[in-house]
């Protein structure tokens, strides 16, 4: 079964009681705000089709204290499937992850007719909806709650990057970036192995790790899993990277690097790496990291190759066993270096191991 | 005069593509790294647009920075590969 990821609500007797342009003081239709606010916390994106005056509606949206939940809205006369069918396409979400919900059956048919997929409600369906399974996520993260807030971001920042005029680089600076790497904690790692699965084209191994492994690894001072997370002026982008090492005597040995297609362009994966040149310098290791080609990673190729590794040799390689087949080990003498000219950095430090299990 | 004509081409066919990701003049000596530009992004639209425009593929320890840097050294790593290839 495929969750949902948006539900698209329909007004005027759905979301709120009476149709808005017979009566300017329509209510919430009761028990609808407990599952919007039940839905916006499990990370499922809400929007609005609706047939209305657009500024009208919109305004009583913000009177009734609910506008901000609502992404994307499309009110206007307009086929509801096309309105349905934007705000997929705007999301990047397939038909099959969008829902609808609207008391008419004629709509509800439009909507059917015109995107087989979309999953459509009754209206008297409303109030229990969140108990539906295609409306219970599996796992709620940090980054579930707080979706909704990190898309409006990315509609803000996306639309001042289309009107900026002038170098990529400035763009950047002005974003005021900000950059966390941390080490792993049990509750991030939920997120850790949506990353480790998700990530194809920004993906050094492409080897999944599982919450289990991910938590046998944390409580071992032999392993590292960080996890990168960036923010900037207009919000958070939300966990966006991690990086699984092990530590050897002579090496430390980074077994998979993976980040966010969304943070390629801040050059997210190079500052990683910069971090982690310095920090092995610091701690007098070389760094060897494990890439397996595919169609699709090349990037990360590139982005190491341009970072200095290589493919010479290093007797730091020794206890390490050997890579799986397919699987290159690129090496690095690290040296001191700049880290980034746009994205400022707080990070853990290195040179303490991990901290130790605290479970008996 | 053909075979110069098709030297020069080179590094200038870089640098207007270059500019257009800039959003200005790039000369032939400017450090790119140093200014920042050679982010993931861009240096995999630049790999990609030098293997497609040139007919090389760019692999392994070429695609080491120091042959990005300019669009004079990429200019050089673009003849290097080209040579290579019709030698082979």
């Amino acid at each position: 079964m495929t969750h949902v990821k948006c539900l698209v609500w329909d007004l005027d007797n759905t979301l709120w009681n009476g149709t808005l342009l017979e009566d300017d003081r329509v209510e919430l239709v009761d028990g609808v705000l407990d599952t919007v606010r039940a839905l916006d916390e499990r990370g499922i994106l809400q929007s609005v089709a609706s047939k209305n005056d657009a500024d009208l509606a919109l305004r009583r949206l913000t009177e009734l204290g609910v506008a901000d939940y609502f992404v994307l809205p499309k009110i206007g006369w307009g086929p509801k499937s096309d309105s349905v069918r934007e705000i997929a396409e705007e999301l990047r979400f397939a038909p099959e992850a969008v829902a609808f919900v609207d008391d008419q059956p004629q709509e509800r048919a439009e909507v059917e007719f015109g995107l087989p997929a979309v999953r459509c409600y009754p209206a008297e369906q409303a109030v229990s909806l969140a108990e539906l399974p295609e409306f219970t996520p599996t796992t709620v993260t940090t980054d579930s709650r707080r979706r909704r807030r990190m898309y409006q971001a990315g509609f803000r920042r996306d639309a001042e990057r289309a009107a900026f005029r002038g170098p990529d680089q400035e763009f950047l600076r002005s974003l005021e970036l900000e950059m966390t790497i941390g080490k792993a904690t049990g509750q991030e790692l939920g997120r850790v192995e949506e990353l480790t699965v998700r990530t194809t084209q920004m993906n050094t191994t492409g080897v999944f790790y599982a919450e289990d492994t991910l938590r046998g690894m944390i409580a071992n001072p032999a392993h590292e899993v960080l996890t990168v997370t960036i923010t900037d002026r207009f919000g958070p982008y939300g966990a966006v990277g991690v990086v699984v090492l092990d530590r050897h005597p002579d090496a430390w040995h980074v077994k998979l690097l993976a980040t966010s297609c969304r943070v390629v362009s801040l050059g997210a994966g190079a500052l990683v790496l910069n971090w982690l040149v310095n920090e092995a310098e610091r701690a007098g290791v070389h760094l060897l990291a494990d890439f397996r080609p595919t169609e699709r990673n090349r990037i990360m190729e590139v982005t190491y190759r341009f970072a200095g590794f290589e493919d010479d040799p290093c007797a730091c390689a020794g206890p390490l066993p050997a890579q799986d087949d397919g699987v290159l080990r690129l090496h690095l003498t690290p040296a001191p270096r700049e880290l980034s000219p746009v994205i400022r950095l707080t990070a853990a430090d290195l040179s303490e191991p991990a901290r130790t299990s605290v479970a008996s | 005069m053909t075979t110069d004509q098709a030297v020069d081409s080179v590094p200038s066919t870089i640098s207007s593509y270059l500019e257009t990701k800039a959003g200005g003049p790039v000369e032939h000596d400017a450090d790119l790294a140093a200014a920042g530009v050679l982010t993931s992004m861009v240096a995999m639209e630049i790999v990609v647009f030098l293997e497609s425009t040139f007919g090389i593929s760019i692999v392994g320890r070429d695609l080491k920075l120091d042959n990005f840097r300019t669009v004079d050294s990429m200019a050089a790593l673009v003849t290097r590969l080209r040579e290579n290839r019709d030698n082979a």
